[in-house]
């Protein structure tokens, strides 16, 4: 009965690609996507990683309609993407983090009003819309600025703004947070947790940031040179790759170095033994039992955990596939 | 209707106020579009500070057929002259956005981005139509007031065509915006002067390929009561609705194929 | 000087990049070119076979050189400068040991030197097929052409220059340059010869740099102005290119004292 909102099957896209100049111009073509196949429920949220040149964007054009796949099967909100795309239109938002879908000339309110007409939403649908993501997202103090006088983040904040307008049944955000601040991150985050928390819009979201993908997403899918890498949870990923966490333990008074507790490596010793940075992979061991062993020894004044970064199991996983 | 018009109403008038806003520069822009209008103009007066007849037109004649041009085209530029920048559209990502808008892509690229300041142009090419049209003795008729009118009118749609005629082929081409000046500006210019002037394979290039000849110079012949040189009789003058729709016909499917070549769905 | 050659290498370097940006200007030069050379010779044989000293095929010929010289000439509009004097990135051009000016006259000078075959040979060869060009046996008329030519991309470049030091003081230059534009078409004989122009337009165009950029290199070339007229042409352009190089450099320090008094 519930069609999954995004069903990918076997799918592929190639490029046509020349090189070279005049007689020895040679034409070649690059596969960017290769036999993807993957289904999104209604209301998932799933983390969409991969190296720069894996796929991601073209597979979000197939996905949106703006490309048509080489072969293979694409539906988006059970329509077909190119074939519907305009209709597709009226159920899905999209941000791209580089590139603006703004009116760089105008303040937000005129390109909400224009965006308005063109999803047809009634003056009070709209007013009713607005105000909510204005007030939500904190958009009042430029709202009548024009886009190209905003900050990074107040725009990134506009956009989205700008793909909800609509009230979209999926949202499609392209690396939302490349180039913000930590604090514009972090109210980003935030205001996403709590649309997804108030509506049942299913999210679909590429990044570079481990922390976009542990706070926002519940599933992860990683392409690698187009294929499908990785299809699950981020702690089953990282898991399968090994990828170490780090505990960094503060200790009140100087202690020798650790490096016989069970199942951790020692990275380092900072300030005369004060600070020491354990790696430990999870499966092996727990940070609950890593802690324990060092609390035997030196009394912990304070502890932080380091999470693994995306990159880094990424490339791990690369790597373990290769 | 109107509902269905409510969007494009909504994105003119978001451009209108943007290029309002900043009253100076749009009034230096305007008196700059105004100036090439002038240009064009002080040609065909320098001309014919030398001479009294070129082709079978007069000077009075031939400012008839240079302000038919100049409102069709200017006209032509200030609604759609934009689109021959296309590869801007694609490299900032702007068609992307386009294409994810519930509402026709060739429609949202006209409305992105008119032109206001190009009413400088218009205006330089409407005081010349009313002088050239005081200058001339006309035959008038109810038919001729019609051409007369109609005229300018076709003469926008023909030349709105070779815009974007212009743009679908930018889907292939990177540099394809140099070489479709050739013929949206290059046919304006050759609209500008009686087309009996060119050898007969210029003419018939502008005439039945680049259907130059239709916006200015075949409906000038009939209203002065000329008869047009061989394979380009006056009364062709006539026909230029069937040139428009036949020209935008092309246009069409160019940026259809273009724009299925873009979204790779093949061409 | 080696610097400045080094400069106009880059400004080589870089237009040759765009081979079929030029190779589409080529194109578009050469349809404007049959158009152009269509009106002149039909204006010539209205005025009765000949017109200000043109016949149909010198006529011709005028029209092609004109579209032949206009790309590396460039009478059209150049706005890199003033495009880096509002985002302030002039500064860096400052703190380089290498004059402003003479760097980018030198880029300038590299970008016409390129620009001369792939954009002058394909009207001229167009020309020669459809209407037959007149141009002179000897060779003297293509040396000092040469060297006009080079003084006429000096003397674009100069105005250009003072042009774009406006956006030292305008916020929106489009203005400015569309009035440049229409000026610099007009009078340097782009859109119709100068010596066709009716003796108060005639007289206009003698007291401003515009026909030192077009008209005098074809009249050299096409052996109009030979002997000490040609030398005259060529003085002429020497001053033009010397005067409007000094105002140029005044101009910039002015600008260049405003930004690094008031910070931009």
């Amino acid at each position: 009965m519930t069609e999954p909102i995004i069903s990918a099957t076997d799918l592929s896209r190639d490029f046509v690609v020349h090189t070279g100049r005049g007689l020895r111009r040679r034409r070649s073509v690059t596969r960017a996507v290769a036999d993807l196949a993957f289904t999104i429920e209604a209301g998932a949220a799933v983390g969409y990683i991969g190296a720069n040149g894996a796929g991601k964007s073209t597979t979000i054009k197939m996905l949106t309609g703006i490309l048509v796949p080489t072969s293979g099967r694409v539906r988006t909100c059970g329509l077909d993407p190119h074939r519907h795309r305009r209709e597709l239109a009226r159920r899905i938002g999209v941000v791209f983090g580089q590139r603006s879908q703004l009116w760089w000339d105008l303040p937000l309110s005129e390109s909400y009003r224009a965006l308005a007409a063109i999803h047809r939403l009634g003056p009070q649908a709209l007013r009713a819309r607005r105000d909510t993501l204005v007030e939500r997202l904190d958009l009042g103090d430029f709202l009548e600025t024009p886009v190209r006088q905003l900050s990074l983040g107040q725009r990134i904040r506009g956009e989205i703004a700008a793909a909800l307008l609509h009230s979209p049944d999926l949202l499609i955000l392209d690396e939302p947070t490349i180039g913000l601040d930590v604090l514009s991150k972090e109210r980003l985050r935030q205001f996403l947790l709590e649309e997804r928390a108030t509506s049942d819009t299913t999210l679909l979201l590429t990044t570079h940031d481990m922390d976009d993908v542990q706070r926002l997403t519940d599933r992860i899918i990683v392409v690698d040179h187009g294929r499908m890498a990785y299809d699950g949870t981020l702690a089953g990923l990282v898991r399968r790759v090994g990828a170490d966490r780090v505990i960094v333990v503060d200790l009140e008074e100087n202690a020798a170095p650790l490096d016989d507790v069970a199942g951790t490596r020692l990275l380092g010793v900072e300030a005369d033994g004060l600070r020491q940075r354990l790696a430990f992979t999870p499966g092996s061991t727990t940070a609950a039992a890593v802690l324990a062993q060092v609390s035997a020894r030196a009394s912990v004044r304070d502890l932080t955990i380091e999470e693994p970064d995306i990159e880094d199991v990424v490339r791990r996983l690369y790597a373990s596939g290769a | 209707m109107a509902e269905l018009l409510r969007p494009y109403r909504a994105l003119l008038a978001s451009r209108l106020r943007a290029q309002l806003a900043y009253r100076r520069s749009f009034a230096m822009d305007l008196v700059g579009a105004a100036g090439i209008g002038v240009l064009e103009l002080a040609e065909v007066l320098v001309i014919f500070s030398s001479i009294s007849v070129l082709g079978e037109l007069d000077l009075a004649g031939a400012l008839l057929l240079f302000s038919f041009a100049g409102i069709g085209f200017s006209t032509a530029d200030m609604v759609v002259g934009h689109v021959d920048s296309l590869p801007r559209y694609l490299r900032t990502g702007t068609l992307d956005a386009f294409l994810l808008r519930p509402l026709p892509v060739l429609a949202q690229l006209i409305t992105s981005d008119l032109q206001l300041r190009r009413l400088g142009r218009t205006a330089v090419a409407v005081v010349v139509l009313v002088v050239a049209l005081s200058m001339n003795t006309i035959a008038w008729s109810p038919a001729l007031v019609a051409l007369a009118v109609l005229t300018p009118v076709f003469s926008a749609v023909i030349f709105a065509a070779l815009f974007v005629c212009a743009a679908g082929v930018q889907f292939w081409l990177v540099e394809g915006g140099e070489f479709a000046n050739a013929f949206t500006y290059g046919g304006n210019y050759a609209a500008s002067y009686p087309t009996s002037i060119f050898t007969l394979p210029m003419r018939v290039l502008f005439t039945f390929v680049v259907p130059a000849a239709f916006t200015a110079y075949l409906p000038t012949l009939v209203l002065l009561g000329h008869s047009g040189p061989a394979w380009t009789p006056a009364v062709l003058g006539w026909f230029a609705p069937v040139a428009a729709a036949g020209i935008w016909t092309v246009a069409l499917l160019g940026w259809r194929a273009g724009l299925r070549h873009y979204t790779g769905a093949g061409s | 000087m080696s610097a400045l050659a080094v400069y106009a290498g880059l400004g080589w370097r870089r237009w040759s990049a765009y081979r079929s940006a030029a190779a589409a200007g080529a194109f578009t030069n050469s349809v404007f070119g049959l158009i152009k050379a269509a009106i002149t010779m039909g204006a010539i044989g209205a005025a009765g076979g000949t017109l200000a000293g043109y016949d149909a095929l010198t006529g011709a010929t005028y029209a092609w050189l004109a579209q032949a010289l206009i790309g590396p000439v460039n009478v059209f509009t150049w706005t890199e400068l003033a495009e880096r004097i509002r985002t302030g990135d002039i500064a860096i051009d400052l703190a380089r040991p290498i004059d402003p000016q003479a760097g980018y006259l030198a880029a300038d000078l590299g970008r016409a030197a390129f620009q001369l075959l792939p954009r002058g040979a394909p009207p001229l060869l167009v020309g020669a097929l459809v209407t037959g060009l007149a141009l002179p046996a000897e060779a003297l008329p293509y040396l000092l052409g040469l060297v006009s030519v080079t003084l006429a991309v000096v003397v674009s470049f100069a105005c250009r220059w003072l042009m774009n030091l406006a956006a030292f003081w305008l916020l929106e230059l489009r203005g400015v340059t569309t009035l440049y534009l229409v000026a610099s078409n007009l009078l340097c004989g782009l859109v119709v010869p100068v010596h066709w122009f009716p003796p108060w337009l005639a007289t206009i165009a003698a007291w401003t740099p515009f026909p030192a950029m077009l008209q005098h290199p074809i009249d050299i070339i096409m052996g109009r102005a030979d002997g000490p007229e040609a030398f005259i042409l060529l003085g002429e352009q020497v001053a033009w290119a010397i005067g409007l190089l000094v105002i140029g450099r005044v101009v910039f320090e002015v600008g260049a004292r405003k930004v690094v008094v008031q910070g931009g």
